[in-house]
């Protein structure tokens, strides 16, 4: 898909015809995107799909074949890359930091290096949790701290733009929550966030919006909403139902909607499309508390990923 | 460039080294070989104590030609491809620095290391012979203290160059081992075997400056050709001309051993 239209000055980051190749392999073909500030954004793939490399490149740290990369306006490389730099946080995928150093010394020198505050560093390390650990060598801290730490490191300064590759790893239920919840109150203050993860119910009801890449391309782009409305995933209804009106309800429901309601234990399953929602409620009103139970399925963003990304 | 990020860079590398003791730990080898050597480096000749200082220097530049490039290889081997494994290399890259920093940095800060350990050990050695000690042996002992912090500068710049050509650790160190090898065991076998094989007609000068290929050659004649004692007992200066004993050109080669393997990591670190 050729572009067309300029880079968006407004967008916290924007590319335009972004293309990347290893000597024949397009590692990354021609991806238009534009990313609005305070914006929590995900991007999801298989291994080798080329979101990696694409995240690489909207850091700056590889160059792209084609295309350009915008961030905030600024470009990520050559000449002002010192102040595009400053204003990214940068959480990578299973980052080993120093063992010898202590947290607040690793958060020193990330901070001294990205020319933050260095005062700003012990309230960090409280913020995501580390405030008891602040002099313990990070040799001593277990994943999840380990993982938290990365994340306070991505902090420093008070980014424009974050940049989370699988930030949850190792961390547990309430960590993951937290996490989420702090990137809510950045989003609040403007910030924008771009994540992957490989557990896609995690992010399913925390990004705005997402893009799924394969073979080097955006397959799809969108809230989770706007995908299950792009595609023709069916919902799924799982009736519980009074043994009497199983057989009533089965013939109502083929009335309304066409689709053949499987029958499951205590009741019935019925896949339908998407448009058929209300045509279904209409149809089991007449049964009143003969419908014990209804529980509806929409496609999870799992069904999505496998129904673009395949 | 920004000097203060190559400071941050530098600081941190120093004070690990500091920290985990390791300036401390070969300052002391430094200092415990030069002892032994300079007391019973006579052993072999029936006499235990201390000698000239002529000697004694001899027998250390023996010594340092191995442990030096050796201590040297192992500091730097991993400086860049060790972030790499560890995953903060893109971390480190993606901040506010350019690659070229990062590479001074690492290099600046543990060659301030290896130089403290070296003058350190060695000085100490300086301060406790000092009653036994002419001036002119002060300054013969002071050119072998300089010349053995350019030697490990040259290789530790060698050992930078690896870091970002290996792909990984264990590989790196490999090269190491194997560069510490070729340098210091085999390339004056190889010259001398080609000497022979040739039947002395490709020798003469070339051969001598073929020497300069080698700071481990170099730094030797750098501290033979300095002490008129020693430079008869060494067979090497029946070989090399006069022209090459100029300390200016020997030293001007070891600063071209230091800087043109960090020109060649920083072309091919991208």
């Amino acid at each position: 898909m050729a572009s067309t239209s300029p880079v968006d000055a407004q967008a916290a980051v924007s590319l335009r015809g972004v293309t990347k190749y290893y000597g024949a392999v397009h590692a990354v073909d021609g991806v238009d995107l534009d990313i609005a500030r305070g914006e929590i954004f995900g991007l999801i793939g298989h291994n080798g799909a080329g979101k990696s490399t694409l995240f690489k490149m909207m850091l700056g740290l590889e160059a792209a074949s084609s295309g350009s990369i915008v961030l905030g306006g600024a470009p990520v490389r050559g000449r002002g890359f010192r102040a595009a730099r400053r204003h990214i946080g940068y959480l990578p995928e299973n980052v080993v930091l120093y063992d010898n150093l202590s947290g607040l010394e690793t958060l020193h020198f990330f901070a001294r290096l990205k020319h933050a505050p260095l005062d700003q560093c012990p309230g960090l390390l409280e913020r995501v949790g580390l405030a008891h650990a602040l002099k313990r060598p990070v040799r001593e801290y277990s994943k999840g701290m380990r993982q938290r730490l990365g994340f306070a490191q991505a902090l420093l300064g008070a980014p424009q733009v974050l940049f989370l590759d699988e930030p949850t790893n190792g961390l547990d239920p309430q960590a993951i929550r937290d996490f989420y919840a702090t990137l809510r109150t950045l989003q609040t203050g403007g910030v924008t966030v771009v994540i992957t993860s490989h557990i896609l119910a995690e992010l399913q009801e925390r990004v705005d919006r997402l893009a799924i890449m394969a073979n080097g391309r955006i397959q799809a782009l969108g809230s989770v909403q706007a995908l299950r409305d792009q595609t023709q995933m069916p919902l799924v209804f799982d009736l519980a139902l009074e043994p009497g009106c199983v057989q009533a309800v089965g013939t109502a429901l083929h009335g309304a909607t066409g689709a053949a309601a499987e029958p499951i234990t205590g009741g019935l399953r019925l896949a339908c499309p998407r448009e058929h929602k209300m045509a279904v409620l209409a149809a089991l009103a007449p049964f009143g508390t003969q419908v014990r139970d209804l529980a509806l399925r929409e496609p999870s963003l799992e069904d999505l990923f496998f129904g673009f990304s395949d | 460039m920004e000097l203060t990020q190559i400071f941050t860079l530098a600081a941190k590398e120093f004070r690990d080294r500091m920290r985990n003791r390791w300036v401390l730990a070969v300052a002391l080898v430094f200092t415990v070989f030069s002892l032994v050597i300079a007391y019973f480096g006579g052993a072999q000749q029936g006499a235990v104590g201390f000698r000239s200082i002529e000697v004694t220097i001899a027998s250390l530049v023996s010594l340092v030609i191995y442990l030096i490039p050796l201590i040297a290889l192992l500091l730097g081997f991993d400086a860049i491809v060790g972030e790499r494994e560890r995953g903060s290399l893109d971390l480190l890259l993606a901040l506010p620095i350019t690659r070229l920093e990062l590479l001074l940095g690492k290099y600046l800060g543990l060659a301030a290391a290896l130089t403290l350990s070296t003058l350190a050990g060695f000085g100490l050695v300086a301060v406790l012979l000092y009653q036994q000690l002419s001036w002119a042996g002060l300054y013969h002992y002071f050119g072998f203290m300089i010349s053995s912090v350019l030697l490990g500068l040259a290789f530790l710049s060698l050992a930078v160059l690896l870091s970002v050509v290996a792909r990984e650790r264990t590989r790196a160190s490999g090269m190491a081992i194997a560069l510490w090898f070729f340098f210091v065991l085999v390339f004056d076998l190889l010259l001398l075997g080609v000497l022979v094989a040739t039947g002395g007609h490709f020798g003469g000068d070339v051969f001598a400056w073929l020497l300069l290929l080698n700071p481990a050659d170099v730094f030797r004649i750098l501290n033979v050709f300095s002490l008129d004692d020693v430079r008869t007992l060494y067979g090497l200066s029946t070989i090399v001309p006069a022209s090459l004993g100029s300390q200016g050109l020997l030293g001007g080669v070891m600063v071209l051993w230091i800087v043109l393997p960090l020109l060649v990591a920083r072309w091919r670190f991208r």
